[in-house]
């Protein structure tokens, strides 16, 4: 049982407000957005920094219900994710990290790689390019979530894959929002 | 023309269209998990309104938040008002909201409609 313990002394370690791990629906973000807004309101957070949190947490949640149909349940690897909220005394900061199929990792890396290139003035300029020519995916996604994220954070993305299967690599994505108005 | 009147949700926003009475409104949050669906009615009533619009369409945004899927079906909304004569944007944000300002004047760049900005 000391699995519990030290479950717990990471969280408390890393200052993780809230942490959900499992199958992503509209109705589980719905709830985790929720629960994050209680959480930010009763220590009593800054009306933009909230708003700016909230935001983010709705692209990352999002983007992994939108991507977790393309599992298959044949593949031996599970679709569950994870999302993590922590506050740090400067930051929020907010993680996720799901499967993803490995042919598609190269084109994520440089969408990301991309936007991290970018400043601000040059991320509003792929927004708006963006927005005006692109189509909603079959998904349901306008492809503009990372784009989004950046700029409302006003900070790098940062990521990672980890291999998992021959068909497979987990990626992590996370993004820091400061707490002292910063842009 | 049927009314369209929409309670507002935590994801979804309120929707008002109401051509006698001249009032059309989209506000609270919009973060529907089919947005391109959700919208849809919206868009299709704005169509038929095209073919016979009031003089004066003054449209108002009071948005308390919209996901990126929404900011697409949102610069389609515009896209329709944009081709109503007399049709007039009130962009409203929160006072202390400067993403949500922004977002309106990004949206105001994008097609030739007036803009008005307020705060609430």
């Amino acid at each position: 049982m000391k699995y519990v313990y030290d479950l717990h002394t990471i969280l408390l370690q890393r200052n993780l407000i809230l942490v959900y791990e499992g199958e992503f629906t509209q109705e589980i973000t719905k709830a985790v957005l929720s629960m994050a807004e209680r959480n930010m309101e009763s220590m009593g957070e800054e009306s933009n920094i909230k708003r700016k949190v909230f935001n983010v947490m709705v692209e990352c949640l999002q983007n992994i219900c939108k991507h977790a149909d393309e599992y298959d349940p044949d593949a031996q690897v599970t679709n569950k994710a994870i999302f993590m909220i922590g506050k740090q005394e400067e930051e929020y900061v907010i993680t996720t990290g799901n499967p993803i199929l490995k042919q598609k990792v190269d084109s994520l890396h440089s969408k990301l790689e991309q936007i991290n290139s970018l400043d601000k003035e040059g991320l509003k300029a792929l927004y708006k390019d963006i927005i005006k020519n692109g189509d909603l995916s079959e998904k349901g996604g306008a492809g503009l979530g990372f784009v989004d994220m950046a700029r409302k954070s006003g900070q790098k993305l940062e990521f990672d894959f980890q291999p998992m299967t021959d068909q497979w690599s987990f990626f992590s994505l996370k993004t820091t929002i400061p707490r002292t108005g910063v842009e | 023309m049927e009314i369209i009147n929409l309670e507002g949700t935590e994801d979804t926003p309120k929707i008002l269209l109401n051509k006698p009475n001249g009032i059309f409104e989209i506000s609270g949050r919009s973060l529907p998990e089919d947005t391109a669906e959700f919208y849809k009615p919206v868009l299709e009533w704005l169509e038929r309104y095209t073919a016979d619009p009031n003089p004066e369409t003054p449209f108002v945004f009071k948005l308390e938040y919209f996901n990126t899927a929404s900011s697409k079906l949102i610069l389609d909304v515009l896209s329709k008002l944009e081709r109503i004569k007399g049709t007039t944007i009130s962009w409203y944000h929160h006072e202390d909201d400067e993403d949500m300002e922004e977002a309106g004047s990004e949206f105001s760049e994008l097609v030739e409609v007036e803009f008005e900005f307020k705060t609430y």
